[in-house]
């Protein structure tokens, strides 16, 4: 069985009709553009020679994949090519997304790719990034989606820099209904996550999710900061925090991976949210992330409704990059 | 890793050609493809890039690159200058409405920064301009967005209008126009929300906004970090607004910033002001030279580094080590020295970018006259090719005939004679310098015609 069918039975049966749709819509743009120009690659060309390599290249490139994971995998390309003496592009289609979806997944299937949330134990969530790419709307949307799921939850407003952060954050705790523990702008954030964590302990929460100050990896003294606040999380509960999510911004290129690699030095992240990815952003950085850093991405956001953070899937991912051609093939 | 400069990337591709007596069209083709990569990793849009390789190539492949000794950083400069001319010229002017109020529309992408940035410029117009803006509160859709900027009033001690989140963004717009008017504020400047280039609804709002104010500005407000998007995003609101310049945000990091070569290539519309910080007052008129360093990844001092590299040829520049060395420097070399050094450009700024220059004996209050270059050639030139060799010869008749011959003073002769003595001295000096700082960047940079 070809690979591109195993892929699509396997959506089948999970019966993750629903999810793989959701990805679809959010990335029809993205899809439409990425799988339309390898199609269209394909198209163009008769053989596999070094100008369609040039033009695969470009097609990556333009999705943010990054330079040097691209120029892996077209080596890689190259040499699968060269092994199964592949002349026709049709078939190196194939090849392509199979190397893809290799890059996303690394060696290790069982990468868990859902939120580490304790049973009976309050779980605790720092929110690192910098600025403008959603932290804070991201854990209006969390908690809300927490919520639902029938845990309590609690915000920690400790982004007390920004001006209107923290009214920002109460209007998501208004909307998703959960309790927003805050000071005033321009205290020690270290100090409101503190207060959040015996607000959380003495309401028996079940999460906390704590904000922070967007600040750019470059900063010392801010992102020594934030590693005063992961250890005041640290301190106060041995395990915490549960998760350290980045939150990264799908337009925003190469600088990503000098993002993923800063913040994971100051504050050990352990997954990533990749927000705005309803533009025309095509959010291809997270390959090279992946491949790199093996930072695993938990979370998508895909519009700006409370309800449009969705759970990374790398498989509904990489169908909703390739749908047009899975389907093609299928059929 | 992916973060070096096209200075770094070079390298290898020049230790190659280096020993090569001429420089093939594969190994010009070797070094696009590595500029080609550095622009890449800096978010050049892959068009943008592809557009940039094909005229340098060109220009490599003539004869400016070819016949050069010094190939790569040949191909480096002609890359600046390329690149530094598609940037354009520096250009922060802000317009200036007829009747006032003057309007200006902040328009972008959620995160870039167009509150902080609407903050930042009603400083920058209220300290530079004396000007008395409105900040007007247009963004009703981002919780508590009205309630940021008018943080930002208050600590600005300027006026926020704001109508609530109820009312229009449109509506607002036309009455904070109203009310600046009355409360004669010259400059209005409204925060928009920030959207999808492809949410038509908001577009539309936008175009809406824009019919009935009729802003004399539109900045669309990028973040610096934007990756190949940042075409589209640039294009899709250039096309849908007609925007007239663009912010770019959040400089202070440690992007490359190609976005900013992208959104000129595609909009032709000037970046006019870079965010650089966080403070109100960290906000810059945007300069194009500097943009083209950073995204080659190399810095001011080195570029001039590199400049002086590509003129001075470095054999001969060997030799004249050697000479400094043994004192045998003689005024055929000087003639040769002042040749090369000509050709980097004006003077002052090259000495004013060598570390240390200042401090430097001889140096410190030397005027550089272009003209006095081509005196001073005049002089020499009219030596005898044994008074060029040994200026010991020199006599008063000596003299005298040079000056005539040169058509200068015998006073100007006698200085220039007294300055290639003191010169002589000084490159021992630097010479000295040299081997104290082994390895240090200073090799090649001998300055030996003071």
């Amino acid at each position: 069985m070809s690979f591109l069918k195993k892929l699509k039975e396997k959506f089948k049966s999970e019966e993750s009709e629903q999810v793989s749709d959701k990805y679809k819509d959010g990335l029809s743009k993205t899809r439409n553009s990425f799988s339309g120009k390898i199609n269209d690659l394909v198209a163009r060309y008769r053989k596999v020679d070094e100008d369609f390599f040039e033009d695969l290249e470009e097609i990556l490139i333009s999705a943010d994949v990054g330079v040097s994971t691209v120029m892996d995998l077209i080596d890689e390309l190259k040499m699968e090519v060269k092994r199964q003496n592949i002349k026709d592009t049709a078939q190196v289609k194939e090849v392509i997304s199979e190397k893809l979806v290799e890059i996303y997944q690394g060696e290790d299937d069982d990468v868990v790719e859902g939120l580490n949330i304790q049973e009976n134990q309050l779980s605790v969530i720092l929110f690192v990034g910098v600025n403008g790419v959603g932290k804070t709307t991201t854990i209006g949307k969390m908690a809300n989606k927490l919520k639902e799921e029938g845990k309590s939850v609690v915000l920690a407003a400790g982004d007390t820099f920004r001006a209107g952060a923290i009214e920002q954050l109460e209007v998501w705790g208004q909307r998703a209904d959960v309790e927003v523990i805050k000071h005033s702008e321009g205290s020690d954030p270290a100090a409101v996550i503190y207060d959040g964590i015996q607000a959380a302990k003495s309401r028996k929460a079940d999460v906390l999710l704590c904000d922070t100050a967007g600040r750019l990896q470059n900063k010392v003294n801010l992102m020594n900061e934030l590693t005063k606040v992961k250890r005041t999380i640290e301190k106060e509960i041995p395990g915490a925090p549960h998760e350290v999510l980045l939150v990264l911004d799908a337009t925003t290129g190469q600088n990503a991976m000098s993002q993923a690699k800063t913040f994971s030095q100051a504050t050990d992240v352990s997954g990533i949210v990749l927000t705005k990815l309803d533009g025309t952003a095509k959010g291809g950085i997270v390959l090279a992330i992946r491949n790199e850093l093996q930072i695993p991405v938990k979370f998508v956001g895909l519009g700006e409704k409370i309800t449009d953070l969705q759970p990374f899937d790398a498989n509904a991912f990489v169908y909703g990059l390739f749908a047009d051609m899975l389907e093609d093939d299928v059929q | 890793m992916a973060f070096e400069g096209l200075a770094d990337r070079l390298q290898s591709t020049i230790q190659k050609i280096k020993g090569k007596g001429k420089v093939s069209e594969q190994d010009v083709k070797e070094m696009t493809r590595e500029v080609r990569l550095a622009l890449l990793e800096a978010d050049v849009n892959f068009k943008v890039v592809k557009d940039f390789v094909k005229r340098v190539k060109e220009r490599s492949i003539g004869q400016e690159v070819m016949e050069s000794l010094t190939p790569g950083q040949q191909v480096i400069k002609v890359v600046k200058e390329e690149l530094t001319s598609l940037m354009g010229g520096e250009q922060s002017k802000i317009a200036v409405a007829d009747r006032p109020p003057t309007v200006i529309m902040m328009v972008g992408l959620q995160g870039a920064g167009k509150t902080t940035t609407t903050g930042k410029l009603a400083n920058l117009l209220r300290k530079k301009f004396n000007r008395n803006p409105l900040l007007v509160a247009a963004d009703v859709y981002r919780p508590a967005a009205i309630n940021q900027l008018q943080t930002l009033g208050k600590q600005l001690d300027m006026p926020v209008f704001s109508l609530g989140t109820e009312v229009s963004p449109v509506e607002i717009a036309n009455k904070a126009i109203e009310q600046a008017k009355e409360n004669h504020n010259d400059y209005v400047i409204i925060d928009t929300a920030g959207r999808l280039h492809v949410d038509t609804d908001l577009m539309d709002e936008l175009q809406q906004i824009k019919s009935d104010v009729k802003p004399n500005e539109i900045f669309l407000v990028v973040d610096a970090m934007t990756g190949q998007d940042a075409v589209n995003v640039a294009e899709s609101f250039n096309e849908q607004l007609d925007i007239s310049g663009v912010v770019l945000t959040k400089l202070d990091g440690d992007t490359r910033g190609g976005a900013a070569l992208s959104i000129k290539a595609v909009t032709d519309k000037p970046i006019k002001f870079a965010g650089m910080g966080e403070k109100l007052d960290e906000f810059e008129p945007f300069h194009p030279e500097r943009m083209a360093s950073r995204i080659l990844g190399m810095g001011d001092v080195l570029s001039l580094i590199e400049k002086a590299q590509d003129n001075v040829d470095e054999k001969k520049a060997k030799e004249l080590e050697e000479k400094m060395r043994s004192a045998s420097f003689t005024f055929d070399d000087f003639l040769d020295q002042m040749a090369q050094v000509k050709s980097m450009g004006p003077m002052e700024d090259l000495i004013g970018m060598l570390p240390g220059a200042n401090k430097m004996k001889g140096l410190k209050n030397v005027q550089f006259d272009e003209k006095q270059i081509t005196h001073v050639e005049a002089i020499i030139q009219s030596m005898t090719k044994k008074e060029r060799q040994d200026p010991g010869l020199m006599n008063a008749s000596r003299k005298k005939r040079i000056a005539k011959g040169s058509g200068r003073s015998v006073s100007e002769v006698n200085r220039l004679l007294k300055q290639f003595d003191e010169m002589k001295k000084m490159m021992k000096q630097m010479t000295n310098q040299q081997k104290g700082k082994k390895g240090k960047k200073g090799k090649g940079m001998n300055f030996p015609f003071m």
